[in-house]
């Protein structure tokens, strides 16, 4: 009894409150004879493919600027990966070695920028990030609706310029990595090349969190001063954060669509970063503390939840958009949860 | 003491948190009208005493206390400090208790405001009756005046000097009818000597009124001042009780660290070697521009090995000359190092020219709160040479086995209180944090040490520990010392030569038997 007492302790209330909550829907769903192993396979998928994004959130953190509120920055960097990979008309595996390759670098880039703003406003870096996320996306609006692509894949079906507003991935590289390798067991479909893939990019990232720079970064995202006089750059440490969480936001994103079939373009990915952050939350991170492992459990409670709990809600309730209603109540929910417990959980 | 029976009478309370004893079998009684002193180090057991006495809730839920509470004889299970105040239990913390913005008497009659009727009263009831403000001053002069203080009832809290906000906050305790026991947290600890002074009038006072007064201090020479009766703890333990009559304050001391403090082993070293002496730091035309401690021109020369004083009064700059050598303020001038000029504002290149700092703001640059206490010690050293890693193939990793090694081996040496190096720095007490800030800098391996006010803030066994590190480093590896103080004690206790400054300058180097005159000169601004 102690032990799981302790066990309890461990996991934290938010985490057993999501849990009995999946447990209630898991019982609904299987009452109302839903699917269960269709489920779970959708469940497993939602959680690889979410699982990059949420990651993008450490570097952040780590170095002080606390949420990346601007992840829309790096979104708006993955899509353009995306959308050259096919305008150069290269599929599977080179379609998306290619997404990922531009998106990582113009990433990186931007995010280097994206630092140095941060820089300058410190102390608001999530307000402002906010808003500058926005901003971009809203640039990048003006972007797609001129850009100067050709493919008729990407372009209004219609001809002429500008990119459409979803732009499929059948025949590129659909689902490459969550069909890689996988396999069924007992009706459950395991997404075994998606998992690879994001599991080792948990591996990077831990191997970079022990790394001298991933250590420097949190000291000097706990306390900049400390940080200083111990003789570490704290802005370049900053601009190190903001860099790889945006990297890793253009990551993300190319998984992800890969996994969804589309590219979602224009202003789709103003409310992406919320997900990811309302994930890693749950998961037990606070403004000053995370690892890998807050990510991972976070994005598979939270994954799971959305997953499960929407065909159960629209059974019940069969009304058109509840679904997304749900959504954006439970993650805007978790998130004015967790930033409410200002120093986060002990 | 015309009564027998204890106003107060702890017996036998012990306390657990999480199965680490903290409180065990201690037991006091506090006569009516008795002034009577509690000491202990920090972590001693102090701030727990009270909190069950005063009901704090983070007692019950952490599982109660053992022992019981006898309040004029009766037994009484004080469950919240609403009821301790019903039964005539006042508090001053250590933070004051005021709302800047109201007035004295506002602030003394804080949420027992007396009321009258109004206009609104009359038609709408009770609940709108006005506050009588008339009243409030009538109340708070009357309580003022029992204190003996001169002070405008109607004068703004915020604009009074530090002093006068602690007698606010004993005039408030004083103005409930009922009080019989009065407990000052540290009521000094922030006050100038002028001000302690009336403090301790104050105490005196209210114990010729028939007031129990329970005094929470780490300050000897006041409870030998005041005092009737003293019990010492030391951690959780009731070591002595004594009737201040029976003991000195060398006693006192003794029995509240456990450990002798440190000898002046230096004294004689500082005689010899005095010529052919190698310079490890030279200063020339220094200024610092650090708010408060402005540094206007120094000059000065450290000698390899030793361990340099720097003292004067607060505000002279004395604390800008180690900041400008770390580059932690804008500095300009020349500066050398073992012959190498060093360049300036730049923390990463004083680190690199092998110089070490425990910055005198601890709070702010000592450490990060929330990484443990072995990531804390090794973060410098980590940056800045390249330690405590290991190559798991290609890529060079924390290596945790030798941190948590080191760690450990600190923890011990310095016997920093902790639940092991996997503790946030945050949750230990000032003086165990003071302990990392040094092992930090210790782990830079520096050829100078800068250390600036270690002790402030911190209790006196901590003190000795840390004094006798910074001693003991300086003997057994040779590192050259800079040590910041504006304790005249502690310098002269440790150091092999004393540099005053005063007013942003080098006022007199002097040697540490010199004479209290010629400090006291130097101090003042010099010959």
């Amino acid at each position: 009894m102690e032990m799981v007492q302790k066990r309890m302790q461990q996991l934290g209330l938010p985490r057993i409150i999501i849990i009995a909550f999946i447990i209630i829907i898991f019982f609904a769903a299987f009452l109302q004879g839903q699917n269960m192993a269709q489920l779970i396979s959708d469940s497993l998928v939602r959680f690889g493919q979410n699982l990059i994004l949420a990651l993008a959130m450490m570097p952040a953190i780590m170095s002080g600027i606390g949420l990346n509120m601007g992840l829309a920055i790096g979104i708006v960097c993955g899509l353009l990966g995306g959308m050259i990979s096919i305008e150069l008309g290269l599929t599977n595996i080179y379609g998306i070695a290619c997404a990922m390759l531009i998106a990582l670098m113009v990433g990186s880039l931007v995010g280097v920028l994206y630092g140095k703003i941060l820089n300058r406003i410190k102390g608001s870096e999530m307000l402002i990030g906010n808003y500058l996320g926005y901003t971009v996306v809203y640039l990048m609006c003006m972007f797609w609706f001129a850009a100067p692509f050709s493919n008729p894949a990407i372009i209004w079906p219609m001809g002429g310029d500008g990119v459409r507003a979803t732009v499929t991935l059948d025949g590129y590289y659909s689902g490459i990595l969550n069909n890689f390798l996988s396999f069924e067991i007992g009706g459950i479909t395991i997404p075994t090349g998606l998992f690879l893939f994001v599991f080792g990019v948990c591996w990077i990232i831990r191997i970079f969190s022990n790394s001298k720079v991933g250590t420097t970064l949190r000291a000097a995202g706990d306390n900049p001063e400390y940080a200083r006089t111990s003789g570490i750059a704290v802005n370049r440490c900053r601009i190190i954060g903001a860099a790889l969480s945006t990297a890793l936001g253009a990551l993300g994103i190319v998984v992800y669509a890969q996994s969804y079939g589309f590219y979602s373009l224009y202003e789709a990915p103003t409310t992406m970063s919320f997900t990811p952050m309302a994930a890693i939350l749950l998961g037990g991170a606070s403004m000053k503390k995370v690892n890998v492992w807050h990510a991972v459990v976070g994005t598979l409670l939270f994954q799971t939840m959305l997953t499960t709990a929407l065909p159960v809600a629209n059974m019940l309730l069969p009304d058109g958009n509840l679904s997304e209603v749900f959504r954006i109540i439970v993650s805007n929910g978790i998130i004015l949860y967790a930033l409410s417990q200002a120093g986060g959980e002990k | 003491m015309a009564e027998n029976t204890p106003v107060l009478s702890m017996k036998n309370i012990g306390k657990a948190f999480s199965g680490n004893q903290v409180l065990q079998d201690v037991s006091l009684d506090i006569m009516p009208g008795e002034i009577y002193a509690l000491c202990g180090e920090n972590g001693a057991g102090k701030s727990t005493l009270m909190n069950i006495l005063f009901g704090m809730p983070v007692i019950a839920a952490t599982g109660g206390y053992t022992g019981k509470i006898y309040l004029e004889g009766e037994e009484t299970h004080i469950k919240s400090p609403q009821e301790a105040i019903e039964h005539g239990i006042g508090m001053v913390h250590q933070e004051f208790m005021l709302i800047p913005g109201f007035s004295v008497g506002e602030n003394i009659k804080l949420n027992r405001e007396p009321l009258k009727n109004g206009a609104l009263s009359r038609v709408f009831g009770k609940s709108l009756r006005n506050v009588d403000f008339d009243k409030i001053r009538e109340d708070s002069k009357q309580a003022l005046d029992k204190l003996g203080v001169e002070l405008d009832p109607e004068a703004d809290v915020q604009t009074l000097p530090v002093g006068y906000m602690q007698f606010v906050e004993i005039a408030r305790e004083l103005d409930k009818s009922s009080i019989k026991l009065l407990i000052l947290d540290e009521p000094t600890a922030v006050l100038a000597e002028s001000e302690a002074e009336i403090v301790l009038g104050i105490i005196k006072r209210l114990s010729q009124m028939g007031i129990a007064v329970l005094l929470i201090t780490h300050r000897i020479g006041e409870i030998m001042e005041v005092a009737d009766t003293v019990t010492i703890l030391r951690d959780g333990v009731n070591v002595k009780t004594m009737k201040i009559a029976d003991t000195t304050s060398g006693e006192i001391a003794e029995l509240m660290v456990g450990r002798e403090l440190v000898a002046s082993e230096n004294r004689e070293r500082s005689e010899h070697e005095d010529e052919n002496k190698e310079v490890a730091i030279s200063i020339r035309n220094m200024k610092v521009d650090m708010p408060g401690e402005r540094v206007n021109g120094i000059d000065l020369d450290v000698y390899k090995g030793e361990i340099l004083g720097i003292g004067g009064l607060a505000g002279q700059g004395k604390l800008g000359i180690a900041n400008g050598i770390m580059g932690v303020y804008p500095t300009t001038g020349e500066i050398t190092v073992f012959g190498q000029p060093l360049k300036l504002n730049s923390p990463k290149d004083s680190i690199a020219a092998k110089l070490a700092f425990v910055s005198e703001d601890r709070k702010r640059q000592g450490f990060a709160p929330d990484l443990s206490i072995e990531l804390n010690m090794v973060v410098p050293a980590m940056a800045n040479h390249d330690e405590f890693f290991k190559k798991i193939g290609p890529f060079r990793q924390v290596d945790r086995k030798k941190v948590q090694e080191t760690a450990e081996k600190y923890i011990q040496e310095f016997q920093i209180r902790c639940t092991g190096p996997k503790q946030e720095v945050r949750s230990l007490s000032g003086g165990n944090q003071q302990k990392v800030c040094i092992a930090k800098a210790i782990l830079l391996k520096p050829d100078v040490l800068l250390v600036s006010e270690p002790t402030r803030g911190i209790d006196i066994g901590a003190k000795s520990i840390v004094l006798e590190t910074i001693s003991r480093i300086n003997r057994e590896t040779g590192v050259t010392i800079i040590f910041t103080s504006s304790e005249l004690g502690e310098l002269r206790q440790i150091c092999h030569r004393i540099a005053i400054v005063s007013g942003g300058r080098v006022a007199d180097v002097l040697k540490p038997d010199a004479s209290n005159e010629e400090f006291g000169l130097a101090m003042g601004g010099g010959k």
